[in-house]
């Protein structure tokens, strides 16, 4: 399978205090497409920091990261939001869905950035809602929809147009089990089906069960890299 | 486009926050037309008034003649020119002695200011067809604030007292055939007006004038015996008057729309502050930080322009209401040696509501965008933590 991102020896320090706090140490890793993969670890094992790299939404201090045959850290922010708008797709533990929104705009959001025809749009969004099992909400607001409800709409948002690549951290960790179980399995239906890359942080249990593709983060270093068979998803 | 779409969207959702920013800045807006329309509307009118009650369409000054210097006035005079003459027979031109003089009302000496005019005149507003047809032998006509000053009414007799051309005192009683009510101070105050013919014969000053005023249908002549005075020339110290009056009506809605720009302001600094997420979101999901920085600066312009739909509904009328019934002034207004009417009658031209229009849009989308620009330097995975202080 074809390799989309490429991480070679990259280190990511932030500014803390007098001094600096290095989140990310020397870390080379290489995905292919269609993997279902998670980094875990403890609180501020680089998580997060690595899925925003990959993500674009931060650039390496050292070394290369390389997404889709596009330097991170070579982005101008124009290109990067384009990277981001056209091939990434986002799942947040806090789901970030905007407010004044009813769930169809929240999906449909990421498509009237690409300029897409009113008609194709709206088949978008509404094929995309029915993947999630949310076609009966659509005028619903944020507010008004459950925590499960609300990744399914994240999940939507996220897929609608149709990325390469999924990053999404911690996206069960406001959810109970049962939900957690349901966006999963969406999620892989959606690897499966579509072959999307996903990548996850988590250090939920019930995440780890579905991944075919365990790195685990310490102190911003890689420790274990293991890859897992499919035949232990853990059923409800 | 979507900048657009998108902000409407967001102001629409924060309800109440919205609904306070839009009042204060209709009120603001509507406030500023009202001023500017009064203004407008005083200006028309003082200019309407004292050219229909003093300069007409210009006027012709004898040389020498300084209407700000009352020691001219004893030299400023002249016989009319032979060549103004069909002019003056044709009612085109109304010729205006001036002369010094001294009333004693109730036993007081006050210096006034006498003008003859020819009582048959046309041209000006002064109703000095009264002073014809009077059994007085020397009928008088003052303005209503003269007639306050010396506290006389109409029928009672004023003592005068005046120099004619050779420096000799003479004295006479004049009734006060009338009393005028004019918006124009300039011809009431310190003012006495006496048919044209008789005031010559006091003076002994046959066939002479200070000024001529035109009226319609005088055209100035190039080498014209006395010198034309425009509208320019004779409305320049109320023009002055006027724009220092804008100046300081000027603080006025400057600090009001100061107040709504501010509670803009203030909306768009919190906005930023607790939406942090949000725009980590719109980074995440492809915007760039600028296509946010639009987002949020539409927002301050849609509220401007939510307000401006506001105040059409409820200024509007209002407005209406107040051009056509007027504005009364304050009593003491009439004391301000200018001219003020009872009442003003505001004037809301298409270039005054749009000149406002734009201020408002302008104004509010530039303090949108100064706290706007914050979020181009923000880093998306702090916005996405929310942790921009």
């Amino acid at each position: 399978m074809e390799s989309i991102i490429q991480i070679d020896q990259l280190t990511k320090r932030f500014p803390a205090g007098t001094g600096q706090f290095t989140a990310l140490k020397n870390i080379s890793l290489e995905f292919r497409k269609g993997e279902f993969t998670g980094f875990v670890g403890p609180s501020g094992s680089g998580k997060t920091t690595l899925l925003n790299i990959i993500g674009s939404l931060d650039t390496p201090t050292e070394g290369e990261v390389t997404v889709l045959g596009h330097s991170i850290a070579q982005l101008s922010h124009k290109q990067s939001a384009q990277l981001r708008n056209r091939h990434l797709g986002f799942i947040f533990q806090t789901y970030n869905l905007f407010p004044v929104y009813t769930v169809y705009e929240n999906v449909e959001f990421a498509l009237l950035l690409q300029h897409m025809p009113a008609a194709e749009r709206r088949k978008a969004v509404l094929d995309a809602l029915e993947w999630v099992g949310l076609t009966d909400k659509i005028d619903s607001k944020p507010a008004q929809l459950s925590g499960g409800e609300g990744q399914r709409v994240a999940i939507a948002r996220a897929m609608v147009k149709q990325p390469a690549i999924m990053l999404a951290d911690e996206p069960t960790a406001n959810l109970d089990s049962k939900n957690s179980h349901h966006i999963l399995q969406t999620m892989k239906q959606l690897n499966e089906e579509l072959n999307t890359t996903f990548l996850f942080a988590t250090h939920d249990e019930k995440v780890m069960a579905y991944l075919t593709r365990i790195i685990s983060l310490e102190d911003g270093r890689v420790v274990k890299d293991d890859v897992i068979m499919m035949d232990n998803v853990m059923e409800d | 486009m979507l900048a657009i779409q998108l902000a409407f969207k967001n102001i629409s959702g924060a309800g109440f926050r919205t609904i306070l920013n839009i009042a204060v800045l209709s009120f603001a807006f509507v406030v500023i037309i009202f001023y500017n329309g009064v203004l407008e509307g005083w200006n028309q009118q003082a200019r309407r008034d004292t050219m229909e009650w003093e300069i007409g369409q210009g006027q012709l000054w004898v040389p020498g003649y300084d209407p700000l210097d009352y020691l001219s006035y004893q030299d400023a005079h002249g016989p009319i020119p032979e060549t103004l003459k069909p002019q003056i027979a044709a009612g085109q031109l109304a010729p205006v002695l001036v002369a010094q003089a001294s009333a004693f009302p109730q036993g007081r000496m006050q210096g006034v200011v006498l003008k003859g005019i020819d009582p048959g005149q046309k041209m000006l507003k002064i109703p000095t067809a009264l002073l014809e047809g009077q059994e007085a032998e020397m009928p008088a006509l003052v303005g209503k604030r003269m007639a306050q000053s010396i506290k006389v009414k109409e029928g009672d007799q004023l003592l005068l007292r005046w120099r004619d051309k050779n420096g000799a005192f003479d004295a006479r009683e004049v009734t006060i055939a009338g009393i005028f009510d004019s918006n124009v101070p300039t011809i009431d105050g310190g003012q006495i007006w006496l048919p044209l013919e008789r005031l010559q014969e006091m003076l002994g000053l046959p066939g002479e004038a200070t000024l001529l005023v035109a009226g319609e249908g005088f055209t100035p002549f190039a080498n014209a015996p006395w010198a034309f005075k425009d509208h320019d020339y004779l409305l320049a110290d109320l023009d002055m008057i006027i724009q220092s009056k804008k100046g300081a009506s000027g603080i006025v809605y400057g600090l009001l729309l100061v107040i709504a720009l501010l509670a803009i302001f203030d909306t768009q600094v919190l906005s930023i502050f607790r939406r942090q997420k949000e725009i980590g979101t719109y980074i995440a999901l492809g915007m760039t930080r600028w296509q946010v920085v639009r987002i949020f600066t539409v927002e301050g312009a849609a509220y401007s322009i939510l307000a401006i739909l506001l105040g059409a509904v409820y200024g509007a009328p209002l407005l209406w209401y107040l051009s056509k019934t007027g504005w009364a002034m304050p009593s003491a207004s009439q004391d301000m040696g200018i001219s003020i009417a009872e009442k003003i009658y505001p004037v809301f031209g298409a270039g005054l509501i749009l000149a406002t229009v734009l201020l408002v849009v302008l104004s509010a989308t530039i303090v949108s965008f100064l706290p706007a620009r914050k979020i181009a330097k923000l880093n998306p995975t702090d916005a996405l933590k929310g942790k921009i202080q």
